[in-house]
């Protein structure tokens, strides 16, 4: 009783099976790393590559580690056409990745909860209108449904804020392209519990059935949502960067990492290599530490493997 | 012990068990409905303990939700201490919600696991408003002590107890909202028979203590015999029997009653020629015609095939057989009371 919060957090059986997965260590490691340094950009990064008054057109095509043949300037990773350090791009590039992945699993998350809880506790034509809304939408590919709801937006927004709003429509359409998984877990596990004694007896008692959702069914249901959620956290910034990628996703004024590499791949068989590699790298690592931890998350969190 | 806390009129559940609607249409089916309780009256005094058995299916967990509200009746009335239950209004309900519990079988899938067991405890307390504050911490504490645990425990997961504490737990939940009147379903059928006994006994001092009304639901007759002052055999979704709980042991009236005595394991019994249990419930959805109980009966007549026998009154109470005082007699002459 008198151990603390924290030691019994370190104590528990998940922290006992992170302690003991290689895999999950090395995973947490690299993606807070990126997470980190992508939050902090505007004071690690080692140049503001959106400051147009520090950047130097002959420091244009730096090669990585090299001196600039004109300046002298030495890059770790290089720089692009107009001279910009790609370490501080891809730093502030991943934070709108990190902001706009975050965003939509958030909204697909508060979305796909609400939805597969009122599914899975209502039933009978509530359950089967939304669910056949969510077997349609499984149908197509994510990417072709962000797509969509990206283009419709974009036509309803004034062409003045389109920019602006860019970043908002983006994680509208990656979160509603995404809330199908979390409300298919989430109205299984809500459809389990509620048979359960407990809720009997919460009823019994005249509980209100949006209490009983909230207070009883929720944290029972949460296990796997989180499980979920991490995994879909990397699918969120791999949508965004493909939507970037494409050009639709962020203005270029504010680059995201899919935007560094569409920009990058304009280069290279022209031979700067480093333009495109380095920021497809960054992505790769982060969207794969991420989805190990969803992976070693999921294992942790279920019963029948411990 | 004169005027009756409970009284159940004529109540009956039908449950739709069709196909769905295309699969009806494409194999010409008509609509199926289980009768899973037909007609069942019965009267619970204030501060006796009144038992339902029978076997699995018979009906007996669908009554006690109906009594609770967890399922709406397809007819009949349920009366509690002179309130329709069955007509009263969603405020009148809720006054009255907080004078009936329920203590549920399986004490693993009762207790919500995320919930510390004083905020299990506190929730019909805080549902009913009957205690705010600090006063809900102190009454918490109060009503585990009442239940053999201590005050301490209420800061503890549920998954921390066993479960015969569980089932503790789950009487202190009960017993929150101060009510008169609890259904058990169940409440030792999932515990160690060592636990049984404990568990049975704490319910028997709470009711001399509290004046508890009980309705105990079982299978386990030796169980229903520790606790019940009248009892009510369910079969099928009917009441073949009621009867004082001495008297159905002493001088069970219907054959079914009989057949479910004969199984009861029993040392004062051993060695004497017993008539086993054949047969299976038939399927509730498709009754046999006449009385239900007609197929496996050993003194099955013609008129029991056609007609549905109905309630006779007994010493005890009463019997829904053709052939009951037949049995009456008979049985008094070789079963020694063994009460």
């Amino acid at each position: 009783m008198s151990q603390s919060r924290l030691f019994r957090i370190w104590d528990s059986d998940v922290m006992w099976s992170f302690r003991h997965s290689p895999v999950a260590i090395v995973a947490a490691v690299v993606a807070l790393t990126i997470i980190l340094a992508a939050a902090l950009a505007p004071w690690v990064a080692p140049h503001n590559p959106f400051d147009p008054s520090s950047l130097n057109l002959m420091d244009g095509f730096s090669r990585p580690m090299q001196p600039n043949e004109f300046t002298g300037n030495t890059y770790l990773m290089g720089t692009d056409n107009q001279g910009r350090d790609i370490l501080s791009t891809i730093l502030y590039g991943a934070r709108i990745s990190l902001f706009v992945g975050f965003a939509a699993v958030g909204f697909a998350m508060v979305l796909g909860i609400g939805l597969g809880l009122i599914a899975g506790f209502r039933g009978g034509w509530v359950d089967n209108l939304l669910m056949r809304i969510a077997d349609v939408q499984l149908s197509f590919p994510s990417i072709l449904i962000a797509l969509l709801i990206f283009g419709i937006a974009r036509g309803f927004i004034p062409p003045g804020m389109r920019d602006q709003m860019a970043i908002w429509v983006l994680i509208v359409s990656i979160g509603l392209s995404d809330w199908v998984q979390f409300a298919r877990v989430v109205r299984g596990a809500t459809m389990v519990e509620k048979n359960k004694e407990y809720i009997q007896a919460a009823r019994v008692i005249g509980v209100h059935p949006a209490r009983i959702a909230i207070t009883h069914i929720l944290p029972n249901v949460m296990g796997p949502v989180l499980v979920i959620a991490t995994i879909g956290l990397a699918l969120a910034i791999i949508s965004e960067a493909t939507l970037s990628f494409l050009g639709v996703g962020v203005p270029p004024t504010q680059p995201s990492l899919g935007t560094l590499i569409r920009v990058g791949q304009q280069y290279l068989f022209s031979g700067e290599w480093w333009i495109l590699l380095f920021p497809a790298l960054t992505l790769l690592a982060l969207s794969l530490s991420v989805n190990l931890l969803g992976d070693w998350l999921r294992d942790a969190l279920n019963p029948r493997l411990r | 012990m004169d005027k009756p806390l409970l009284q159940v009129q004529g109540l009956t559940r039908r449950f739709d068990v069709s196909k769905p609607w295309l699969n009806r249409v494409i194999e010409r089916e008509d609509r199926a409905f289980l009768t899973a309780a037909a007609d069942v009256t019965f009267e619970i005094n204030k501060g006796e303990t009144f038992a339902l058995v029978g076997e699995s299916g018979s009906g007996k967990s669908t009554i006690a939700k109906m009594l609770v509200g967890l399922v709406r009746p397809s007819a009949g009335r349920i009366i509690f201490d002179g309130n329709d239950l069955t007509a009263a209004s969603a405020p009148e309900m809720r006054r009255l919600r907080s004078r009936f519990q329920m203590i549920f079988q399986d004490p693993f899938a009762s207790l919500n696991p995320r919930w510390r067991v004083g905020r299990i405890i506190a929730e019909p307390m805080r549902t009913f408003g009957t205690a705010s504050g600090a006063d809900v911490g102190r009454e918490v504490g109060r009503l585990l002590d009442t239940v053999g645990l201590s005050a301490a425990d209420a800061a503890k997961y549920p998954h921390e107890f066993s479960g015969g504490q569980r089932q503790r737990i789950a009487i202190a939940r009960a017993l929150s909202s101060r009510p008169e009147f609890i259904v058990c379903d169940e409440p030792t059928s999932a515990l160690d028979v060592s636990v049984q006994a404990q568990i049975l006994n704490l319910m028997r001092d709470l009711q001399d203590e509290l004046g508890l009304t009980y309705l105990f639901i079982s299978h386990d007759l030796s169980v229903v015999r520790h606790m019940a002052s009248r009892i009510g055999v369910l079969y099928l979704g009917r009441l073949v029997e009621v009867s004082g709980g001495k008297e159905l042991f002493r001088a069970p009236q219907h054959p079914y009653t009989r057949m479910l005595l004969d199984a009861v394991p029993d040392l004062a019994m051993s060695g004497q020629r017993r008539t086993p249990v054949t047969g299976e419930i038939p399927n509730p959805i498709d009754p046999p015609p006449g009385c239900a109980f007609h197929p496996r009966c050993p003194l099955v007549m013609d008129r029991c095939r056609v007609e549905m026998p109905p309630p006779v009154p007994t010493p005890g109470g009463m019997s829904a057989c053709f052939a009951a005082p037949l049995v009456g007699a008979e049985a008094g002459v070789d079963q020694p009371a063994t009460v």
